[in-house]
Formats: C-alpha cells, sequence, structure tokens
C-alpha cells in the first residue's frame, strides 16, 4: 500500500470517526447525567439533517442549520418532559426499551413527514467534486468542515461543563444526585438539559455531515449502534476517550475495506463491541473499578 | 396442585379446537395459516418471556436464534450435494440415510439432507451458538447485557444478508417439505393447511407445559431468586450463571425449532426474520403481555402476530410495535394485564389472582 | 385463568370481525403486494402509487375491460414470510383474480409456488430470470431481465476499448442479482473484473471502497445498486480522482439521484427505460405516447418524478387489461393463455412479447443508454459524448 492510499483512507476513517465520536458524546452526556443510554440518540441526528434540509427551502444555510439545531433541542425536551421525567424509580430494562421504543416512534413519524426518500443540504464550500489535493491525497472541503464544527463543538462543550454554573451544576448532578439535590440543583432540570444539549450536538452532526452522507428516515438506526460502541470502547460517560475511541474505529473500518467485504463492514464495530463487553467493559480508557460503582 | 397447573392447559387445547371451530363456521378455514405461522412466533415468545421476565436477562437479539434454525435447516435441505457425491463424507452421510435424492427445479438431480436430519442438526448448532455466546454476554447486566445482545442480533442478520451461500438479501427459497409420519407434513400446502394447524399448536402446547412445570419447579424458584436479587441468590448458594446459561439456551433451542418449522412451512425464509426489528417485537409482545407471564405473552402474541400477518397494521406494522412497547413501558410495565392501578383497588386484587 | 380468559374472548372476537367485500357489478379482484416501506421502498413506493393511480382512472373510464377494479394493496415491507401470508390471503380468502408485485424478487420466488398451486395470474414487478425459469404457466414478470442491462453496458465498454473494470454493487437483493450478471457475462465481451466489492445498503461514505478501485487501476467501474449509495459512490470517486468513466445500472433510472450528486453525476452512462427521456424521443417512437401520458400523470398527482420502477406496475395492469381483452371472459385460465400470446404490446419497460416458453416479454431493446448532461437525463450518443 502506498503512503498516498495510506492517507486517504486515513481520512475517511477520520470522516466516519468523527461523526461516531459526536454521537458517542451524546451518549455520554445523558449517561452521565441519569444514566440512562438514549437508543434514540441516533434519531436526534437524523432529526436535525431532515429539518435543516426543510428550512433550507426557504432560508439560506446557516439559518436552516441554527433553525435545525433549535428545533431538534425543543424536540429532546420535549421527549424527556413527556416520557422521562415523571417515572418514578424505574429499573434499567424499562428505561431501555422506552428508548428503544422513542427509536422507532421518531424514525417512523419522519418516515410520515418526510417519505422514504434522501435529502442533503448543499456542500458549504464548493460542489460535489471540489475536493483539495495534498500530494495525491484528496479530501472534501466539507471534511474539513466535518472535523472544524465538531472540534469546536467539543471545545465549546468543554468549555460549558468546566466553567458555566450551569454546565458545573450538570456534572454534580452526574456525580452525586442527592447532594447535588441537597445543594438546591433541580436534578429534573438537570436531565432536560442533558438531553437538550444531546439533541443539540446531534443536530449540527447530522446538519453538517448531510452533504457527505445524505439523510434518510431510517439515518439514525445505524448511527446509534457505532456511535454506543464508541461511547463503550472509550469508557461510558468518558467524552474525551469516545473522540479517541471514534477516531479508532473509524480508521479500523476504513481499513478493513482493504482486507475484508466492504459488506462486512457493520461486523466490525460489531464484533469490536462484544469484544469489549467481554473483555474489558468499562472501556479503553475506564476505570475497571470505577465502572462497577456506577449504578446500572 | 397438580389439577391446578394443568387446568390452564386443558383450557388452552380446548381453545385451540374452538378457534379452528369456530373459523370454520364462519366460513374462514384460510384464518388458520396465520394461526399457524402465530403459532410458531409463539414458541419464541414463550421462551423470551422465561428469559426476560422469569430470569430477568433482557435479549434484544433473539430473532437471531429463529433464523440460524431456520437458515440451517433450509440450507441444508436445499444445498445441493449431488456435484459431491463421490466425495468421502457425501457417499458416507449417503450410507446413514441422512441424505434422500430428488429431482431440482429444472430437472436435474438434487441430493440434499433428510427434513427430519436438518431440523435437528439445526437445533443442535442453534443450542451450541446459544451455548458460546451466551457464556460470556450473561455476565454482563443492564445496558450492556442489553447491547450485547443487540450485536448478536445484528451480527447475525449481517451474515445472513452478506452471505451468498444462503441467498443473500433473497433468502432461500423452495425448501421442501418436512414430512413426519402417516402423511403429515410440515408444509403449506392448503390441503394439510388443518393438519398443520394442529401440529403447531401442538408444540406449542408441548412448549408451555415444559415451561409451566419449570416454573413451579426448584429450577423456577430459583429463577425467581435471582430475577429479584441476583447478588442475594448467589450469596444464597443459587448458581445463578449455570441456570442463566440454561435458560438462555432453553429460549434459544425454543426459538429454532419455531424457526425450523415456520422455515418449512413457508417453504422459504429472507434475512427478514433475523432483522432487529424482528427481536424488539419479540420484546414488545412479551412486555404487553406482562413480561413475566407466559399466558398473557401467548395470547398476545398471537392476536398481534396474526394481525400483523394479514396485514392489519397495513405499513405502520413497525410503528404499532414501537408504539405498543412505549405505552406498555410508560403505563403499564407489568403488562396490560397487570395495570399499576389495578393494585390499588384490593377487591380487584383478590380476584385477579397471582402469577399462573 | 380469568384474565387470560378475557383476553381469549377478545382474541375470539377479533378473528371472526373481519369479513370479506362484497363484488358489486361485473368486478375484477386485484391482488397487490408491494414493499412500500422497508429496504425496497424505492421499488415498492413508486410501484403501489403508480397503480393505485391508474386503478382510479381505468374505473372512471368505464373500467378494465369493461370489468370495475377492485383493488386490494398489502405492504410487505420486503418480508418474505409477510408476502407469503398475503399472497394465501389474496388467493384463498379474497380470491383475487390476478396478483400483481411483489417488489422484489426474493418474495416473488417464495410466492411462485403458491400462485402456481392456487391457479392466479401473478404478475410480478421484480427482475430475476428464476422467476420465469422454469416457466410456470401462471407466473410472469414485467420486469426486464438484468442480464440484458448488463449486455448493454459491456457493448458499450466494447466501444469505448475498455477492458479492465471494477464492480461495485450494494447487498440488497437488486444488487446481488445485477452482480451475478455481471460476473458472468464479463468473460464473454473479453473484460476483467480486476476489484469487485460488495457494500452496505445503508453506507454513507465509500470513499475507502473507491479508493480501493483507484488502486486497481481500473479503466471503469460499474456500480449496481439502488440506493442513495449510488449518488455517493459516484460523488466519492470524483472526490478522490478517480476519473473513469462510470457505468450505473438502471436503478440509475431516478432524477433524485442525478440531482443528489450534482456535478458527480455528469457523464454518467447507464441502461434505463426511455421513461427517463420520454421528451427528447422522436416522434415515431412507438412507447413515446405511453411513456408521456403515464409520466404526466404520475407528476402531476404525486408531484415527485416518474421513476421506471412505477411504470412496471402500470406495465403489469395494461398487459392484463389486454389479456382479458383477448379473452373476452373473466376466467383465469383463459386470461392466462391470452397473456401468453400477447405480442407487441406497448408499455413503459419496451415492447412485450410473450410466448409459452417466454413469460419475461422483454429483450435487450428494453434499454436505452442514457446519461447525465448538465443535471438531466439524455439518451447517450457516443458522438455527443466526445464533444
Amino acid at each position: 500500500m502506498s503512503l498516498a492510499l495510506l492517507f486517504q483512507y486515513l481520512v475517511a476513517g477520520i470522516t466516519y470517526g468523527t461523526i461516531y465520536a459526536i454521537v458517542a458524546i451524546g451518549f455520554n452526556i445523558i449517561y452521565n447525567t441519569t444514566g440512562i443510554i438514549n437508543f434514540a440518540q441516533g434519531e436526534f441526528v437524523m432529526l436535525g439533517g431532515m429539518i435543516g434540509v426543510t428550512l433550507h427551502t426557504f432560508v439560506p444555510v446557516p439559518v436552516a442549520i441554527a433553525g435545525a439545531v433549535i428545533a431538534t433541542m425543543l424536540a429532546g425536551a420535549l421527549i424527556e418532559m413527556l416520557f422521562i421525567r415523571w417515572l418514578r424509580r424505574p429499573s434499567v430494562l424499562r428505561l431501555i426499551i422506552i428508548t428503544i421504543g422513542l427509536s422507532i416512534a421518531i424514525r417512523e413519524l419522519a418516515l410520515l413527514l418526510w417519505g422514504e426518500g434522501v435529502r442533503a443540504l448543499p456542500y458549504f464550500t464548493g460542489t460535489a467534486v471540489t475536493s483539495f489535493s495534498v500530494g495525491d491525497v484528496h479530501i472534501s472541503p466539507q471534511v474539513l468542515w466535518v472535523l472544524g464544527i465538531s472540534a469546536v463543538m467539543v471545545a465549546a462543550l468543554n468549555f460549558f461543563f468546566a466553567r458555566t454554573l450551569l454546565g458545573r451544576q450538570m456534572r454534580a448532578c452526574a456525580c452525586n444526585r442527592e447532594a447535588a439535590q441537597l445543594c438546591g440543583i433541580s436534578a429534573k432540570n438537570m436531565v432536560t438539559l442533558s438531553f437538550v444539549l444531546s439533541a443539540g450536538i446531534g443536530a449540527l452532526a447530522g446538519c453538517v455531515i448531510s452533504p457527505i452522507t445524505y439523510v434518510q428516515y431510517d439515518s439514525g438506526t445505524s448511527l446509534a449502534l457505532k456511535g454506543f460502541t464508541v461511547a463503550i470502547l472509550g469508557g461510558l460517560g468518558n467524552s474525551m476517550a469516545a473522540i479517541a475511541a471514534g477516531l479508532l474505529l473509524g480508521t479500523l473500518e476504513s481499513f478493513s475495506i482493504w482486507v475484508m467485504p466492504a459488506a462486512y463492514k457493520d461486523v466490525i464495530a460489531i464484533s469490536i463491541l462484544l469484544l469489549i463487553l467481554f473483555v474489558r467493559p468499562s472501556g479503553l480508557f475506564g476505570n475497571a473499578e470505577a465502572a462497577r460503582l456506577k449504578e446500572y | 396442585m397438580a389439577r391446578r397447573r394443568n387446568l390452564p392447559l386443558l383450557v388452552m387445547a380446548l381453545a385451540v379446537i374452538a378457534v379452528h371451530g369456530l373459523a370454520a363456521a364462519a366460513g374462514k378455514p384460510q384464518y388458520l395459516t396465520q394461526l399457524t405461522m402465530a403459532g410458531y412466533y409463539s414458541l419464541v415468545i414463550v421462551g423470551l418471556t422465561l428469559l426476560m421476565g422469569y430470569t430477568g436477562q433482557i435479549s434484544l437479539g433473539h430473532a437471531g436464534f429463529f433464523a440460524i434454525g431456520g437458515y440451517t435447516s433450509g440450507l441444508l435441505t436445499t444445498y445441493n450435494l449431488h456435484s459431491r457425491s463421490s466425495d468421502t463424507l457425501v457417499s458416507l452421510l449417503r450410507a446413514t440415510g441422512l441424505l434422500v435424492a430428488g429431482q431440482d427445479l429444472y430437472g436435474g438431480d438434487l441430493l440434499v439432507v433428510r427434513p427430519g436430519a436438518a431440523c435437528l442438526i439445526a437445533l443442535l448448532v442453534t443450542v451450541a451458538i446459544a451455548y458460546l455466546v451466551g457464556k460470556p454476554v450473561l455476565k454482563l447486566r443492564g445496558h450492556y447485557l442489553a447491547m450485547a445482545t443487540l450485536g448478536f442480533g445484528t451480527i447475525v442478520y449481517k451474515v445472513v444478508l452478506g452471505s451468498s451461500l444462503v441467498g443473500a438479501a433473497d433468502g432461500i427459497s423452495d425448501i421442501p417439505a418436512f414430512p413426519l409420519f402417516a402423511g403429515l407434513a410440515v408444509t403449506g400446502k392448503s390441503v394439510l393447511r388443518t393438519q398443520n394447524y394442529y401440529l403447531a399448536w401442538g408444540l406449542v402446547l408441548g412448549a408451555m407445559a415444559l415451561l409451566t412445570n419449570l416454573i413451579h419447579s426448584r429450577v423456577g424458584r430459583a429463577l425467581r431468586a435471582i430475577h429479584g436479587a441476583e447478588d442475594a441468590a448467589n450469596a444464597m448458594g443459587v448458581d445463578t450463571a449455570r441456570y442463566k446459561l440454561q435458560m438462555f439456551v432453553l429460549s434459544a433451542a425454543l426459538a429454532a425449532l419455531g424457526g425450523v418449522f415456520l422455515t418449512h412451512y413457508n417453504g422459504g425464509i429472507g434475512p427478514s426474520e433475523a432483522s432487529i426489528m424482528k427481536s424488539v417485537r419479540y420484546v414488545a409482545i412479551v412486555a404487553v403481555g406482562g413480561m413475566a407471564n407466559l399466558w398473557g405473552a401467548l395470547i398476545m402474541g398471537v392476536l398481534l402476530n396474526f394481525l400483523s400477518l394479514r396485514g392489519s397494521f397495513g405499513s405502520y406494522d413497525d410503528a404499532v410495535f414501537g408504539l405498543i412497547l412505549l405505552a406498555i413501558m410508560l403505563f403499564a410495565p407489568d403488562g396490560l394485564l397487570r395495570v399499576e392501578l389495578v393494585r390499588r383497588l384490593p377487591g380487584l386484587r383478590r380476584l385477579w389472582g397471582r402469577t399462573p | 385463568m380469568k384474565k387470560s380468559g378475557i383476553l381469549a374472548t377478545f382474541v375470539l372476537t377479533t378473528l371472526l370481525g373481519a369479513g370479506a367485500s362484497q363484488a358489486k357489478g361485473p368486478t375484477i379482484k386485484i391482488g397487490a403486494i408491494f414493499s412500500k416501506t422497508g429496504p425496497a421502498a424505492n421499488l415498492g413506493g413508486p410501484e403501489a402509487r403508480t397503480l393505485e393511480m391508474l386503478v382510479q382512472e381505468t374505473n372512471k373510464k368505464g373500467g378494465l375491460a369493461g370489468y370495475q377494479i377492485e383493488l386490494i394493496v398489502k405492504d410487505s415491507g420486503s418480508s418474505p414470510e409477510k408476502a407469503i401470508s398475503f399472497a394465501k390471503q389474496l388467493i384463498e380468502e379474497d380470491k383475487v383474480f390476478a396478483i400483481i408485485g411483489p417488489s422484489t424478487s426474493g418474495e416473488t420466488l417464495k410466492i411462485k409456488a403458491i400462485a402456481e398451486e392456487g391457479k392466479t395470474i401473478l404478475l410480478s414487478c421484480a427482475a430475476a430470470e428464476a422467476i420465469v425459469n422454469p416457466v410456470a404457466s401462471y407466473v410472469f414478470k414485467v420486469a426486464p431481465n438484468d442480464s440484458h442491462a448488463a449486455r448493454r453496458i459491456f457493448e458499450q465498454m466494447k466501444k469505448m476499448g475498455i477492458s479492465k473494470i471494477g464492480l461495485l454493487s450494494s447487498n440488497t437483493g437488486f444488487g446481488k442479482a445485477g452482480k451475478e450478471q455481471v460476473e458472468k457475462l464479463a468473460p464473454g465481451f473479453g473484460i476483467q473484473i480486476v476489484a469487485n466489492e460488495v457494500y452496505e445498503k445503508e453506507a454513507t461514505d465509500l470513499t475507502a471502497v473507491v479508493t480501493k478501485l483507484k488502486a486497481a487501476n481500473v479503466q471503469a467501474f460499474i456500480n449496481w445498486s439502488i440506493e442513495p449509495a449510488q449518488a455517493i459512490v459516484i460523488k466519492n470517486a470524483r472526490q478522490v480522482g478517480l476519473s473513469v468513466p462510470i457505468f450505473q445500472s438502471h436503478g440509475f433510472g431516478n432524477i433524485q439521484y442525478a440531482k443528489a450528486a450534482g456535478p458527480a453525476a455528469e457523464g454518467v452512462i447507464f441502461p434505463a427505460s426511455r421513461l427517463l427521456v420520454a421528451d427528447s424521443l422522436p416522434a415515431t417512437d412507438k412507447q413515446k405516447p405511453v411513456l408521456l401520458k403515464y409520466k404526466q400523470s404520475y407528476e402531476a398527482l404525486y408531484k415527485e418524478d416518474a421513476s421506471t420502477f412505477g411504470g412496471h406496475a402500470h406495465d403489469a395492469l395494461l398487459l392484463l387489461g389486454k389479456a382479458l381483452e383477448k379473452a373476452g371472459a373473466l376466467d383465469k385460465e383463459k386470461v392466462r393463455a391470452a397473456l401468453e400470446s400477447l405480442q407487441g404490446v406497448v408499455g413503459t419497460a419496451g415492447v412485450f412479447n410473450f410466448s409459452a416458453r417466454d413469460h419475461g416479454g422483454l429483450g435487450m431493446d428494453a434499454f436505452e443508454m442514457q446519461t447525465v448532461k448538465n443535471g438531466k437525463f439524455v439518451v447517450y450518443s457516443d458522438t455527443a459524448a466526445k464533444k
């Protein structure tokens, strides 16, 4: 394999990996605050993309994206308030099944509203065929947008959690819910906020990736599985690790095409998931003891 | 005690006959077709109820076992070994009577595995896979267990979808009938419709007998202990790992049995039988039936599968099951038959009784 | 057991609830099994919509050969078990005269025997040769063979002097069927497949796959799928600098994919029904009036571009109508025999000529080589391409 080819595969891997990482971060935010794994996370990405495209028919792209993000955040809040907020001490099983049911419901609703066709926002810069060339390696400008916006998102999230009052309140809630409540933090509102945040970042990711991958009513399903794999791989709850894990998985998938049929690409991700679950459920970067202590 | 336990089984047998009678009387004997199919799906559902409701282990990939059973039997009964009849292995199999010769669609020679043998092999293969997968997977709990089973189900789906050996997206067609005895065969032909109906429901009755006996035995009590508080049960000396694995394998075997028989009944199988939506449906039905309620799951399973197979839900099939799942988990997590409201009313509670 | 008893009663009442619809006047009951949702929704959706539209139009104009059509459409979601259940239901309970569909070959093969046993005419909208080979007397198909499409592509390649190609296909029934035909026929045209990849239907980025093609130094490549991936793959190919001629299957025959791929779609060559270029056909073309009529009614009613797949449902109904006229009676065997004897019926997919041994009716001329120019489908011509 030539060096140029290696880099080409690497770029492809980093592109996929970044999207998986964003979905994983969405999982982590909700998991940290609530202990829930939100199976409908992929649907937030899908909704962002679909709403963005619909809005684009009458407003320019940046406004459409902003609108899509806000609309999806509202949807996230609505979902949390209607379906999760009022449950009292739900069991893990119950929550898993509820989010699965939600994922299906949102998907079918999307099918009803938008039909089965594919949609995409236009490329932010350039067209479907423009690309930068570094030697023999070609990169679409949209890929740079994906990487750039993801980096900005992660930086913003870090800032939010470390420096803002709201962010610190959410972290307090994640660490120790009762103690946070004793300090006057409304745990219920923190939960809603976590859904809103996850929905927002998912939606942004959906908009930015849609020119490359298109969105369809069922785009969310496979994303959720990959996103979860990445979240577990990095260690549930650890968002920086999720980024590393996402890049790792993306690259592995990309290089796998060199050695095995592309039809089995998904099987790789799942096999990695199963391997990690069997061997080291706390993830590559997680603390095994801490993971065991965390309530399921 | 024994009489009380066997009463539901007797009622079920009578109900099966009654439904047939009613359908015939109403001039709709064709309903038996979908009832038969629903019956085979019920084998998966009651096995899953045992696993999820009684042992407390969620499985989001159980359609995978159904598919492994169906595909193995389908493949073995259609893969033509004629071109290899000179191979030692093939001649050996032929000598032991495991193979059967015939003619393929184009009039050429066909040499395939006998359906009876294929069925046994399919069950053994599924049990083996369930054992190998179950051992590591059942060590996990909560979200991790859910995801691992989801992952397993997805792998089975992707493999049957991607493998040209089993027809990839088209699946396997022209699967022969499974002859049993005295002219009875598992087939979709309308002349044997009634017989196949009783065959399917006979199997389900047998499965229910097995499971109800299991639940009322020492094993059943151990399962309830595991479901209630696994660590405590462990501390009390219950071999939780062994029981969980046994129930996992048993439920997988039941699913595979349903898979084999339905495949021969339908004369074909496709990747859709292994899809995650199918697994989610099974979970939805178990939940709506009442998690730990074998009879509830059975009845809801028959009803919902029957309606689904007749297209009553139209294009919203998946949506219906998704909404059912959502509604049940939100408002009646113990199933429709034990809505939380009912618990508050003491009189009704006495009437409602306890778990069968 | 009381609670179960209540439920049991509920079950029984539901079971007996459904009743068969009554016939009124001279009617013909037609059943349809389509994949309106699921993996083949791109096929079944347009097919179902087409049939519903045509049935309404036909009934207003006096019916099919004088019979008012009672249409029963079932959505199988590409699940063979549902297709089987619906087929039995339609044949045994609803006692339909004929069944149009299913949309996929996998489902059709599963109900072939059921239709034959039930002596009900089946007009499948799927393309697999196995549907009509071996011939079952009641089973017909209206979609052209994938082998014809592959042959047209290879003929074009020979003209262009291409001998080393890459093959990409999706893991759906459509992709698999095409892959088999391409692999089978390539050697006969002296063409070597040096890179052969199957990707997943949901694939959202195929850069790694096209990079592999580039590394294999292909002179051209064929992509055989009907998913959005067919637009993604050509985008990715151009982005990594793979500038060789790209061939697609007839699955590309839906303008939304050309639109989605934007400039990457320019110059892509593919065989497809003339429906896509109906406007630019010469006035003498036999198919032109049929194509334009269908295209205009569909686009007016549903506000979406007509697809060649929807055309299959159109052709199925057309053929059934002609056979009914020819037979002169609502008799399954007579209509079946009439179907077999139909010659020169102009449909959207081509001109149909059936016979006792040919229940497919279409030949290689069903396809027209087309390309994308300025975002529109145009007939491909070597001279125009060289400009």
